[in-house]
């Protein structure tokens, strides 16, 4: 038998290990960009709750609230303009209006009616008192102190500092902010989990490959990486846009407008830099996932084996 | 050389008192003692059933025994680490009965695949591989995808890739079954000439003409127990040796002088 001549090796590059997947990989992809959107408008949504409780939260704490309650034989609109000026009078605080029994009269409306109300009716009257930014800043106002000028000045009033309704505020806020990282957990939790699936799916489906690979003297990272780089990208790109149509809702629930008791709850767009940096991280993390996720599978397979 | 218990101070392989049993199912090969001495060629035959692929899986490291020790290059595989064995199946090259060649890889990547997977170059080892393939036959193929080969096509490139990364053992299991009588003492011309470069061979066939071709040590599993038979040659010599000491055994014997019959068949 004469030795048949050399041929040259094939032109190109090495072809890859695993093959490619032919469409197999696709309702993974949806799922892991439906969980990654889901994740993202979670996130967006717990943000979009601590931002409304902090402006809610200090405006109720830069004001303060004194009633004062109508007695007989006083002038409750002198007692008010008496009470305002007594609140100017003190440290820390901006303005102080004494509202009119007009303006009481405006607040009862929606609940009595128009002229429903006799004339000489007591009505308490407010006095609005501001603060300044400063002394709401650093906590320093005491409402003690304005209700003991107030009592020394002889005024049937009393102070509301507001800190009930502040309190409330924060605790839902915290509530929703509590929700919506719970959400995110669990989202990511189930993204995690579709993705080892199918991690393992992809492995039994490419036992060959592995076979091959493993008898071949192969280090089960080199394996591992395979499987681990394939899925980084799918996670990068289901990620990706995912990340996206969550900035896409996001822009239209902030475009169309929502009402500030729905703003609440739903994700508000600012072109604020941590949303952007929350979207664009997306991606990353839902790769980085799925690399961990499909690297944990493939060790745990190729344990099996000796 | 032959592969009779334990005579070869460093085997490549070694045996000892080896039983393996799946799960909790009965003792599929019971007692193995045997040495696969470094250079050593040797055929493995046996029924269908017989064990002879659980023993190749053995030898080829894709399985542990139940029992017993067996040691590669001197290690003992069951306190081997497991981050120690890749290293090992590099040394070690296996022919599959089915092939497992990957589908998707055209033939010269499936047989650079034991290099790739050592982390050598492609420049540096895409000639070598394009003259082994030449040597077998499939130089005007190294672009094919496995599927559209033929099965004696296919059989050359499982058995391109178990010799390209030059083991030091290599299993065949029927690694010319499916070609015809040329190409099969192609084949075997190749893995003579492997083990002349000092690979240990070990090549399970139930073709009795294969084996008749090689003077070599016969293994024969049944019922899981495994009997070797030495090569025509050590018979030959053993054979002139027990006749030697039993001539001079009955020299001994005879008074000087007297002719003797003994040894004589």
């Amino acid at each position: 038998m004469s030795e048949p001549a050399v041929p040259k090796p094939p032109a190109g590059g090495n072809g890859r290990l695993l093959p490619p997947d032919a469409g197999r990989d696709r309702p993974l992809f949806l799922v892991a960009a439906i969980l990654v959107f889901l994740a993202c408008v979670a996130a967006l949504g717990a943000r979009g709750a601590w931002l409304q409780a902090q402006t809610w939260t200090s405006d109720l704490e830069s004001s303060l609230t004194i009633q004062i309650r109508p007695v007989d034989e006083r002038d409750t609109t002198a007692d008010a303009e008496t009470a305002a000026e007594i609140a100017r009078s003190m440290q820390g605080v901006r303005d102080a209006t004494a509202r009119t029994r007009e303006h009481a009269l405006a607040l009862l409306r929606p609940w009595l009616g128009e002229g429903n109300l006799p004339d000489d009716l007591p009505l308490p009257l407010m006095v609005e008192v501001e603060l300044d930014s400063e002394t709401v800043r650093a906590g320093s106002f005491q409402p003690e102190a304005l209700q003991a000028r107030l009592d020394e000045a002889g005024l049937a009033a009393t102070v509301d500092d507001h800190s009930r309704w502040a309190a409330a505020v924060r605790r839902a806020a915290t509530t929703a902010q509590t929700l919506g990282l719970a959400l995110l957990a669990l989202v990511a939790g189930a993204a995690a989990a579709v993705v080892a699936f199918a991690a393992r799916a992809s492995l039994a489906a490419r036992v060959d490959v592995i076979d091959a690979l493993h008898l071949c003297g192969a280090e089960d990272r080199f394996i591992a990486g395979l499987f681990q780089r394939r899925f980084f990208m799918l996670g990068l790109k289901s990620g990706a846009a995912g990340a996206i149509f969550a900035g896409l809702v996001s822009i239209l629930v902030s475009v169309g407008g929502s009402p500030a008791d729905m703003a609440f709850f739903l994700p508000q767009w600012a072109t604020d830099p941590f949303e952007l940096i929350l979207l664009a991280l997306a991606p990353l993390l839902a790769g980085l996932t799925a690399a961990v996720s499909a690297r944990l599978a493939v060790a745990s397979d190729l344990r099996g084996r000796w | 050389m032959t592969a009779s218990p334990h005579s070869d101070p460093e085997p490549v392989v070694r045996f000892d008192n080896v039983g393996m049993r799946y799960g909790r199912g009965p003792e599929i090969l019971r007692d193995l003692s045997f040495d696969l001495p470094r250079g050593s060629f040797q055929f493995l035959t046996g029924p269908s059933g017989a064990g002879k692929t659980s023993l190749l899986k053995l030898i080829y490291l894709a399985a542990k025994p139940s029992r017993g020790l067996v040691s590669f290059f001197g290690r003992d595989t069951a306190t081997l680490p497991r981050r120690d064995l890749p290293d090992l199946r590099r040394r070690i090259g296996v022919v599959f009965q089915e092939f497992r060649l990957l589908n998707h890889l055209s033939v010269f990547d499936n047989v650079a695949l034991p290099l790739r997977v050592a982390g050598k170059k492609r420049s540096d080892y895409a000639e070598d591989v394009a003259e082994l393939l030449a040597w077998v036959g499939l130089g005007d193929r190294m672009s094919a995808l496995p599927p559209t080969l033929s099965g004696g096509e296919q059989q050359r490139v499982a058995i391109a890739r178990a010799v390209v990364g030059q083991p030091e053992i290599l299993i065949a299991d029927e690694p010319t079954g499916n070609v015809d009588p040329e190409m099969g003492m192609r084949l075997l011309r190749l893995f003579a000439e492997l083990n002349k470069l000092g690979t240990t061979i070990i090549i399970a066939t139930h073709d009795l003409q294969l084996v008749r071709m090689v003077d070599a040590p016969v293994m024969t599993l049944s019922n899981g127990h495994l009997h070797i038979r030495p090569s025509r040659g050590r018979r030959q010599r053993d054979a002139d040796q027990r006749e030697a000491e039993g001539r001079e055994a009955l020299d001994a014997m005879s008074p000087p002088g007297t002719d003797t019959e003994a040894g004589d068949e």
